[in-house]
């Protein structure tokens, strides 16, 4: 197979970006897209020329640190897989492929196609956990959950953490994300006795990071590489609902 | 220096209980006097990081990757093993215990192994709490599975992501920490140095990964949880991140490497394609609850299903082969790993393999299809069907997965006492990154188990001992040691920056493996280890002459850190080759020719090789020198090991 590349390349943060184009040439069609990657910057550097950078690490679809914009679509034409389980059997001979970075203000581009996010990791610090400390917990059997409760919070928190859903949300919005762990711990019960704190501090910390709202395009849940569902972010609105509006007691 | 275990005296119940209260405890307003640093977040560095937050501690995190969530426990996909016995099948710890150390062919310590058995209970406990969504029964309780190489029901899921579950349960204890302030979070940093002052380490420095900053850390204990070394061999099923740099930078300071040799190589991995291959992905070993796994008996039909003239369907059912069922009735599919691999490696080297490349066997789920229905399996291994089919463009439920082994994970690693201290003092070394508790083979679901119990459960009260002798002063960062250690990483990285040879890393690294998976692969000889010696050396010897590397140092250089981490692993592989070759006996998933039975099986040495062998540094001029620690065994038999 042979493919022509439009590469977003960008220095660093503070200097302008600008696409080139590459050619990718004798590529077997069972490699994956990022092994394709790995050719042509394996050439790269051999001509002397900086390789492209790229955030990846797994390879498998499960760690969450590849992504890439491509053709339009963050982690590429395939529904529910993350860039690194693209292969090159998706394409055709002959394509023009465009990869850019995810774009959004909460994520600045570090270099090339590798972006800085650890703006969810700060939504995460502003209440996605259950305060528990080491030791002194009771035996994992008496809480009894019912099995369809506990598979729907495991359904939220395949959450990988790519960063996806603010890629190609138009309002660069990370509701899915934060939604996905409002809901796995709402659904819990031993979610519960900070559930409603956890809902009004993770949106305010998203709010203040710059991410945007959500207008209900569901362009999030099609491109999750984990197809977490927007009903996630309706669970989310009315647990914010209600810790605005339902007294802290009841 | 002789290696003393510190084993604490007692019956094996006892040990524990008794050791936890003779430690020195620090006092809880005096915890806040101290610094921690911790390397690594996955299961092991991430629990003990909040762990250690939670009693008070001043901790320090560092990971290379973009975020805490990312470290590689996330990749874990079968399960986790408690000793609950909430299925009523006749499990305890004893049996844990037991299975464990039988697993480990009798190369770990019975102390640290019983200790991990007695704590896996209250690591379910803890995880449930945290909201971990373990996978559950109709009536609301947790379910469990049997794993390779037990016969109980122990191990407790969630679905096929039971790495990610739990690993996202101890990062967001983590992220609560950070919240607090009592953590310091410096994701994008590597490890390149640590500092000893009077012997002891006092810090570490690190190279920030987007601006190339070079910095020192001060701390009164450094621990370091950066995970295993199965990159040596190029292509593993580790993450293309995961690196050996940070523990063997600690080995050329003085900590000493214990096993290097005990590598394992996991039975069923997606076979490899092609050469652009960058690395390997695992099938859980729960599959093989329900998989069957077979090779056609003759080599004829497995020459026409390499060329896609039939089918696996094709093959009428007497003309199969199901090899783990038939040599090994009692265990069957479910046999360890080390015994799994080499079953499937016999087969193919017979030439009955299939896959284009010969190098793979069957994982069939008609069977259990057609006896539980397609809904309870893809209940059951649902997310693994569909990362194979996206791999490998294959339907499970249709056609019989291949597999084929791949090295998944090392026992080795640095040498720790059962304070999980190394031989440096204030320096520790948590989960896959130390040697301690699966001997010379790991059994399936048991590596979560270590990592959280090292973390949660062992150093938190292992770590104020030591602290607690110190003294409340803060380190001096202005130690010219700290100078002196910063410099050595400003040189290196000068010299690579500098190098003007003309094969890339990854050109280099491949290289590496190939030697690493021929020669010191999942069987070994003492012509061809002798023969990986030499290769190694001579590659180490070129590699300041061929390495290539372009671009910044104060610039995000991916090019720039993997060539500093290649020639670690090649330092690193040396010590592995010269383990194997001196260990002329077979136990756990190093295999030598030379010593097997009539059967073919492993055959241990226990007269003359029951030892952890250690390797200390002794300068670059120097070949590094083996100790040994007697492993004494007080309360097991040891027996062969037989899974027929």
């Amino acid at each position: 197979m042979k493919v022509t590349l439009n590469i977003w390349r960008q220095k660093n943060v503070s200097s302008k970006g600008r696409f080139e184009t590459y050619e990718v040439d004798n590529i077997d069609e069972h490699i994956s897209f990022l092994e394709m990657l790995d050719m042509l910057n394996e050439r790269l550097l051999k001509n002397d020329q900086e390789p492209i950078s790229f955030s990846h690490d797994c390879r498998e679809g499960i760690c969450g640190a590849c992504g890439l914009f491509i053709n339009g679509r963050a982690h590429g034409p395939m529904r529910g897989v993350t860039t690194c389980q693209l292969h090159m059997r998706m394409f055709n001979d002959n394509d023009v492929i465009t990869i850019e970075p995810w774009r959004a203000k909460a994520f600045p581009v570090i270099k090339d196609l590798t972006v800085d996010r650890t703006a969810l990791d700060k939504i995460m610090q502003g209440g996605g956990y259950v305060s528990v400390n080491t030791g002194g917990v009771p035996d994992a059997n008496s809480v009894i959950i019912p099995k369809l409760i506990a598979d729907e919070a495991f359904n939220s928190a395949v959450c990988i953490g790519c960063g996806a859903c603010v890629a190609t949300c138009k309002n660069a919005s990370a509701s899915l994300f934060t939604a996905a762990k409002v809901s796995q711990l709402a659904l819990l019960p031993q979610g519960y006795p900070e559930r409603k704190y956890r809902a009004r501090n993770m949106i305010d910390v998203m709010d203040g990071l710059g991410f945007g709202n959500c207008s209900n395009t569901y362009a999030c849940e099609v491109d999750c590489p984990k197809e977490i569902s927007v009903l996630n972010i309706a669970r989310m609105n009315r647990e914010y609902l209600k810790s605005i509006f339902v007294s802290l007691y009841s | 220096m002789k290696l003393d275990a510190k084993i604490p005296k007692g019956s094996l119940g006892e040990k524990w209980d008794n050791h936890k209260f003779n430690l020195k405890l620090v006092n809880p307003a005096n915890k806040r006097k101290f610094d921690i640093i911790v390397i690594g977040t996955g299961l092991a560095g991430a629990s003990a990081a909040d762990s250690l937050a939670e009693l008070g501690y001043n901790v320090k995190v560092f990971c290379f990757q973009d975020s805490a969530r990312r470290a590689h426990s996330i990749a874990a996909q079968g399960g986790i093993n408690a000793a609950k016995n909430y299925q009523n099948d006749g499990d305890s710890v004893y049996r844990l215990f037991y299975d464990t150390i039988k697993g480990g062919d009798y190369r770990a310590r019975e102390a640290n192994v019983y200790r991990l058995a007695q704590l896996s209970s209250n690591i379910i406990d803890q995880c449930v709490a945290q909201g971990v969504p373990f996978t559950r029964e109709y009536g609301g309780l947790l379910d469990n599975r049997s794993f390779g190489g037990a016969q109980v029901s122990r191990t407790f899921y969630a679905k096929g992501q039971t790495g990610q579950q739990l690993l996202l349960g101890t990062y967001g204890a983590l992220c609560r920490q950070i919240e607090l302030g009592k953590i310091s979070y410096n994701p994008y940093h590597e490890i390149l140095e640590y500092v000893l002052i009077d012997g002891h380490a006092k810090g570490v420095v690190t190279r920030n990964l987007l601006t190339g900053e070079i910095k020192s850390h001060a701390a009164h204990a450094v621990i370091i949880a950066s995970g295993g070394y199965s990159n040596v061999f190029y292509l593993s099923t580790n993450a293309m991140g995961s690196n050996a740099t940070a523990a063997w930078r600690a080995y050329k300071k003085g900590a000493y490497f214990a096993n290097p040799c005990f590598t394992q190589i996991h039975p069923t991995c997606i076979p490899q394609a092609g050469e652009a291959q960058s690395k390997l992905t695992l099938m859980s070993e729960s599959l093989r609850n329900d998989g069957r796994v077979w090779a056609p008996k003759s080599k004829e039909n497995a020459e026409k299903l390499r060329k896609e003239e039939l089918k696996p369907k094709d093959i009428p059912e007497d003309d199969r082969d199901y090899f783990l069922e038939r040599k090994y009735p009692a265990f069957g599919n479910l046999v360890p790993r080390d015994i799994a691999s080499r079953a499937v490696k016999e087969v193919c080297d017979e030439g009955r393999g299939i896959a284009a490349t010969g190098l793979g066997v069957y994982l069939d789920f008609s069977d259990a299809i057609s006896r539980l229905g397609t809904v309870a399996i893809e209940g059951r291994y649902g997310n693994l069907f569909q990362m194979y089919e996206k791999i490998s463009g294959e339907d499970p439920y249709k056609t019989p997965m291949k597999i084929y082994p791949a090295v998944h994970y090392t026992m080795g690693g640095l040498w720790v006492d059962y304070n999980l201290m190394t031989t440096v003092p204030g320096l520790y070394a948590l989960g896959e990154a130390n040697f301690s508790d699966h001997g010379a083979n790991r059994l399936g679901a048991s590596a979560l188990m270590q990592g959280l119990a090292d973390g949660y459960f062992v150093i938190p009260y292992t770590i104020g001992d030591y602290l607690a002798g110190l003294g409340f002063n803060k380190v001096d960062i202005n130690n010219p040691a700290f100078a002196e250690a910063e410099k050595n990483v400003k040189d290196k990285i000068e010299k690579l920056i500098s190098a003007k040879g003309q094969r890339t890393p990854d050109e280099i690294h491949r290289e590496l493996g190939k030697i690493m998976w021929e020669k010191v692969g999942m069987s070994r000889n003492e012509a061809g280890l002798k023969e990986a010696v030499e290769e190694i050396r001579r590659l180490k010897e070129s590699f300041w002459k061929d390495i290539k590397v372009i671009g910044e140092k104060d610039n995000i250089n991916e090019t720039l850190e993997k060539a500093g981490r290649v020639i670690d692993f090649i330092e690193l592989a040396e010590i592995m080759a010269i383990d194997a070759l001196e260990r002329p006996e077979s136990c756990g998933c190093h295999f030598r020719l030379e010593s097997q039975t009539e059967e073919g099986e492993a055959k241990r040495n226990d007269n003359d090789f029951t030892y952890v062998s250690a390797f200390s540094y002794e300068g670059e001029e120097n070949e590094p020198k083996m100790h040994k620690e007697e492993l004494k065994f007080e309360f097991v038999e040891l027996t062969q090991r037989s899974y027929k």
